[in-house]
């Protein structure tokens, strides 16, 4: 409750007379995060689990070899998460997307490899059977009618059986060594630096600067609705707070290796994606149908259309991954990708979405999948046992979508 | 002081910042019916929901006394227990499960081993059924039962529980007349057999002609308590009770001034989507700018099935039929084409079919035209604001602000929600289906205005209503509806209900495709016969 806060703060009842004093929340930090527990908990649970493996591993889970590792070994599960957040948000679900990471990067490995074409023809072809696969489930659940339960899980079995098919059973590599760049390639020394690589801190700085000025128009344009905006001090705290999480990335970063490559896809995803979800009409449609089905089909959306994108979109990020996966592991194998569709799911329930669909977000999505991928990481650190590792897993999910319920029925109030 | 069975002393229930209940007393004498009046919003399902358990003892202020004793209830099942049966307006009935099933749900009749004796369990729902006055068989399943026989299995549930306190929170919202006669009926029969009754209603008339006492609830404090004999209480009474004002109308006034033919249906005809007979049979209206057409029709007519398939077909198989707009036909296959043609169509269930409950209003509002609102397919967020803020004002929604869920408005105002998401689409026909049901007296004057405020832009309007006063009061036309069919159309200042109520039950036989009652020729003399307004529409061809 400090002094600025206090100024500019007014009652929602007393509307402002004049549009050049911004309506303004609370100025105190904790308030705030209170205020909205259900979006503001992944980050905290977040940064408690971030400490608490630092301390264990005595600050090795931080060094910059092991952020590199982490981000490497998890982006694939991210970017299908990108994916499964929309297919949930619209009230579905995803089990076949291991599958057809499988698929994709047999796909891939046949053209590159056994077909001898450049590593660029492979990543096409594995992203347009990816399209092709999407369009098929989309086909069944969109305009048959289809639960998207029992889609995918024919899917999962159908693009699995594929695989083997394509593999002749058995496992191909190693890829063109463009074709492992993707995953496992570094822009390094392009700007040099003394031990340490100046691209990557430029493009740091680059993204707190992108960042803060997409904060200060959204936040002009707001006033300018007369709408209500964060209190000063606590605007300026949550940029200053991203700008020295992401500085202290790519300071970490520009200390092993230099930029990784699939950082790059990751961050052009996310930032196409969470514009997607959040600003344009067939976003706005998704959350639509999720929300409440009957009333987004008589409001006008053509449902049949946006569940089809969905899907369609959904096999598009699987053969991404599918392709960052092969070009991680340098070859296909018959049963790559098990389970993915599981990890895909946790991250996107873990970060806020509903299980009854028409709510969550991609950014949720992405902090649930590095929740997971920083417990998995941090606990092989440890070298805890496997068996106890699947445990903890287990129970992080089942508490995430706890809380979540908690929290709902706390707000439900009456 | 002994003889009352209930009673509730000086409750008080405060949510985060809202004090739902301030020092609410109610007593409830053993053996009457009692009724609860008050606006929605008011607090009487809070003090229904402290009452029954569902906000625990120690969760309130204040105390209960029932049947002598001091209650501390901490869940519903320690107040049915206690014998306090609440049936609520959204029915608890599973649908696929038979009348027994769903009358013995959690209290189930069981044998030897443990096992469900079905023989004992469907005779004794017999013997239920029939203390409610219905024959059905008890094995038929719920989902096969219209909404009036539903209510009357909810009673025969709380029934079966050796009920002392039988709680309705608006019994006959969702029923039509014979069948909320019906109701009324029972409950005077149960209350000769000694049961205790308090009833929440909107519907004035019928408080008036079955309590014995009512008490008025308003902004959760208690305003009155009166007995309804003896005095002369009319329902302008129990009016200015709720609403802290007279009600010199309870219609606003227009001045009616229909322009040109704007939307003209002809032998519409829609079949059942499951079953192979007709909901909607040769069914034609029309209605002209600036004007509002009621569409009157018991339960079962066809009412919302023939709104919902004009449109963009959203209900049933579409048999034949065509839609002229000013005129010119056209093709509205889906509700993306009826939206396009300018038709909009506000559901009667706003909860199920009209809002998205877990969205904000803002986005709830710019639902249906969200093109309006983007660009290049990108939604302008903050110019979508300022429309909700708009519609806010102009439609007095009350919420803390538009990014508030709609989930948490009361009736009335998730009602100005989906008027607003409607009205921002800018049709030029509005259908608006039971606009006013289950919300207060205060906020219906409102939609009123809204729908005159509608029509003086030259738009037009279709109501469709249960109530015929209602009908009465803001149409200029209204055509009646049975059984699918168009049975007559009346100039509303020829109209009486007597006179409604005729056409609306005026043909009993099963409609067949294709089929023509030769019988429907005799009316009330104030009717004429479905055919078009033929002289408009040749001129604006």
């Amino acid at each position: 409750m400090s002094g600025t806060g206090d100024l500019l703060s007014k009652g929602p009842a007393t509307p402002p007379t004049s549009p050049h004093t911004p309506k303004t929340g609370t100025a105190n930090p904790l308030v705030a995060m209170t205020q909205n527990l259900r979006t503001s908990g992944i980050y905290i649970a977040f940064v408690l689990v971030v400490a608490l493996f630092a301390l264990l591993t005595d600050g090795l889970s931080l060094s910059p070899g092991n952020i590199t590792n982490i981000l490497l070994q998890y982006s694939y599960v991210l970017v299908l998460a990108i994916g499964m957040v929309i297919v949930i948000i619209a009230g579905h679900i995803d089990l076949s997307v291991g599958s057809v990471v499988a698929l994709t990067g047999a796909v891939a490995a046949k053209v590159s490899i056994s077909g001898g074409h450049p590593w660029w023809v492979g990543i096409l072809a594995a992203l347009g059977v990816g399209l092709l696969i999407g369009a098929w489930q989309g086909f069944w659940v969109a305009f048959v009618g289809i639960p998207a339960f029992i889609v995918t899980l024919a899917g999962m079995l159908l693009f699995r059986g594929l695989t083997y098919y394509v593999l002749d059973n058995v496992s191909l590599s190693p890829f063109p060594a463009q074709y492992t760049k993707v995953a496992t390639g570094f822009i390094n020394g392009i700007m040099g630096g003394y031990g340490y690589d100046a691209f990557t801190l430029l493009i740091g700085v680059l993204a707190v600067v992108g960042y803060a000025v997409s904060q200060v128009r959204t936040r002009v344009a707001r006033v300018r609705y007369d709408q209500v905006v964060d209190a000063m001090p606590l605007f300026i705290l949550r940029i200053v707070l991203i700008a020295v999480v992401v500085m202290a990335l790519a300071w970490q970063l520009a200390h092993s290796r230099g930029l990784p490559v699939v950082l790059i896809i990751l961050a052009v995803l996310i930032l196409a994606y969470s514009v997607v979800t959040r600003s344009t009409v067939f976003g706005r449609q998704v959350y639509a149908i999720g929300g409440n089905l009957a009333a987004a089909q008589l409001s006008g959306v053509n449902v049949r259309r946006v569940n089809f994108w969905i899907f369609v979109n959904m096999g598009f990020l699987a053969a991404m991954a599918g392709v960052i996966f092969s070009s991680r592991s340098n070859g296909a194998q018959p049963g790559a990708g098990t389970s993915f569709e599981l990890d895909a799911i946790a991250a996107a329930f873990i970060g806020g979405a509903a299980v009854t669909g028409g709510i969550g977000t991609v950014r949720g999505a992405m902090v649930g999948g590095l929740l997971v991928g920083v417990i998995s990481n941090g606990m092989q650190l440890l070298g805890l046992e496997q068996y106890l590792q699947q445990v903890i897993k287990g129970l992080v999910l089942l508490l995430a979508v706890a809380f979540d319920v908690y929290n709902k029925r706390r707000a439900g109030g009456r | 002081m002994t003889d009352n069975i209930l009673e509730m002393r000086s409750i008080t229930k405060t949510f985060p910042g809202v004090k739902a209940l301030s020092d609410v007393s109610l007593s409830v004498r053993r053996g009457e019916v009692h009724a609860i009046c008050g606006e929605n919003g008011a607090g009487k399902s809070t003090l229904m929901k402290v009452l029954s358990g569902v906000y625990p003892f120690g969760s309130y202020d204040g105390e209960i006394h029932f049947d002598g004793q001091l209650s501390k209830f901490s869940n519903i099942s320690d107040s049915e227990h206690a014998g306090i049966a609440i049936i609520h307006q959204e029915l608890a009935l599973v649908p696929f499960l038979s009348i027994a099933e769903n009358l013995f749900l959690g209290n189930e009749r069981k044998g030897r081993g443990g096992l469900i004796d079905w023989n004992r369990a469907n005779g004794e729902a017999s013997r239920l059924l029939a203390r409610v006055g219905l024959s059905e068989n008890p094995t038929t399943p719920i989902g096969q039962l219209g909404v009036g026989k539903q209510q009357l299995v909810e009673i025969a549930k709380a029934l079966s529980k050796d009920v002392k306190l039988l709680i309705l929170d608006e019994p006959t919202a969702a029923l039509n007349d014979t069948d909320s006669a019906h109701l009324l009926g029972l409950l005077r029969q149960l209350q000769a057999e000694g049961m205790t009754s308090i009833m929440i209603s909107h519907k004035l008339n019928e408080i008036e002609e079955i309590a014995d006492t009512t008490t008025i609830i308003r902004d959760g404090r208690t305003i009155e308590t009166f007995a309804m004999a003896g005095e002369a209480v009319s329902q302008d009474r129990i009016i200015r009770g709720m609403v802290g004002r007279d009600l010199d109308s309870r219609f606003p006034d227009r001045t009616s001034n229909p322009g040109e033919e704007v939307l003209r249906v002809e032998h519409w005809t829609v079949r059942h989507p499951q079953q192979d007979r007709l909901v909607v049979d040769d069914a034609g209206f029309s209605v002209r700018a600036g004007e509002v057409i009621g569409i009157a029709g018991l339960m079962g007519a066809g009412r919302t099935e023939l709104a919902m398939s004009v449109f963009g077909r959203s209900y049933g198989r579409y048999q034949g039929g065509q839609i002229f707009k000013r005129g010119e036909p056209i093709q509205a296959r889906s509700v993306q084409e009826a939206i396009k043609h300018g038709i909009a169509y506000a559901t009667e269930d706003r909860k199920k079919y009209g809002l998205n409950l877990i969205d904000d209003i803002k986005r709830n509002i710019s639902a249906a035209a969200l093109d309006k609102l983007a660009s290049g397919g990108f939604v302008n967020a903050q110019e979508e604001i300022r429309v909700a803020e708009d519609s806010k004002k102009s439609m007095n929604i009350k919420a803390p602000t538009v990014m508030s869920l709609t989930g948490k408005l009361s009736g009335g105002n998730q009602q100005k929600v989906v008027l607003s998401k409607w009205i921002y689409s800018d049709p030029d026909v509005l259908i608006l289906d039971e606009p006013t049901r289950g919300i207060d007296v205060g906020a219906k004057f409102e939609i009123y205005t809204i729908i005159n405020r509608l029509v003086a832009a030259g738009k037009a309007v279709i109501v469709i209503s249960s109530e015929l006063p209602e009908l009465l009061g803001i149409c200029d036309r209204i055509y009646t509806l049975a059984f699918g069919r168009i049975t007559g159309e009346v100039q509303v200042s020829e109209a009486t209900q007597e006179g409604l109520m005729s056409l609306m039950t005026r043909d009993r036989t099963p409609v067949r495709a294709g089929a023509h009652s030769a019988s429907d020729a005799t009316g009330t003399g104030t009717t004429s016969t479905t055919t078009t307004p033929d002289d408009t529409q040749e001129h604006s061809a």
